[in-house]
């Protein structure tokens, strides 16, 4: 689904195009947590958040998300919008609830990130004093 | 590589306790420099999603610490060092779930008790070290994938 497209659906505002509206996301995730943001998320999947604070567009940047949608109309600050600017990470603004915005895009074919593709590793070492 | 380079490059980044302004920064340099080097992007996407959780850790919990990382051809190394509290239950701290951090950091939803277990989850190698009362060292390397 185009960026372009999750925008109509959600009505939503745009805050940052970073030129990339055009973009196809193939899968979205919903969360406040930065953590679970880092460990579940696959690269380019879209981020819905209530989050606005500063470390959410750091979160999108380390893990190469495709874009934000901000949820509940929370409008996050200028540094944010900036930062957001600077990287290249659209942002988009919508009323809807985190609930609703996720429904919406789900009806419409936008899926879940998929689990089978948690992350790889090959660790060695264990974590051992 | 679209970059050569046949020495080890050489980063350090001193980190500030409870600065949540800054914090990201470093991380984020991180990434830069190993996408300019030319890495794969699942190799810069780990190493930056680990060092991104080992330096919020340090502006979390210490009161001052460093990332440093070292970059070859074949592997990214990074380490975390700090001086802080120190873990006194490594057993624990690497337990989905466990936390110690206070509710301020939890409202900006980190805190979680999945710091430590996402670095693990992302490294090729990982190790702790902590003594109560001083500091904690992460080693965390993440391989190129060449060779």
């Amino acid at each position: 689904m185009k960026l372009s497209e999750v925008h109509r659906i959600l009505r939503a505002e745009i805050l940052v195009d970073a030129g990339k509206m055009d973009k196809d996301v193939e899968m979205a995730f919903g969360a406040d947590l930065m953590s679970d943001i880092l460990a579940m998320c696959q690269e380019q999947t879209l981020l819905l958040t209530g989050m606005t604070h500063i470390q959410v567009i750091r979160t999108a940047e380390v893990s190469d998300l495709a874009a934000i949608i901000f949820v509940r109309g929370k409008r996050p600050g200028p540094e944010i919008i900036a930062l957001a600017k600077e990287i290249g990470i659209p942002l988009l603004l919508c009323k809807l609830t985190m609930y609703e915005a996720s429904g919406l895009l789900f009806s419409a074919g936008l899926s879940g990130i998929h689990r089978d593709q948690e992350p790889h590793r090959r660790l060695k070492g264990g974590g051992k004093l | 590589m679209e970059e050569n380079f046949e020495q080890t490059i050489s980063l350090q980044f001193e980190l500030k306790s409870h600065d949540f302004v800054q914090a990201g920064e470093a991380s984020s340099e991180i990434r830069r420099r190993l996408k300019k080097l030319g890495f794969a992007s699942d190799v810069v996407r780990r190493a930056a999603i680990a060092a991104y959780e080992a330096e919020m850790n340090v502006i979390i919990h210490a009161r001052r610490g460093r990332l440093q990382v070292e970059i070859t051809p074949r592997q990214i190394l990074i380490i975390a060092q700090d001086e802080g509290p120190g873990i006194s239950n490594i057993h624990q701290a690497m337990q989905e779930g466990f936390t110690t951090a206070p509710d301020m950091i939890r409202e900006l939803g980190f805190g979680a008790g999945m710091g430590l277990p996402n670095i693990r989850r992302f490294a090729d190698e990982f190790n702790i070290s902590s003594c109560a009362g001083e500091g904690t060292s992460l080693k965390i390397v993440i391989y190129a994938g060449e060779g």
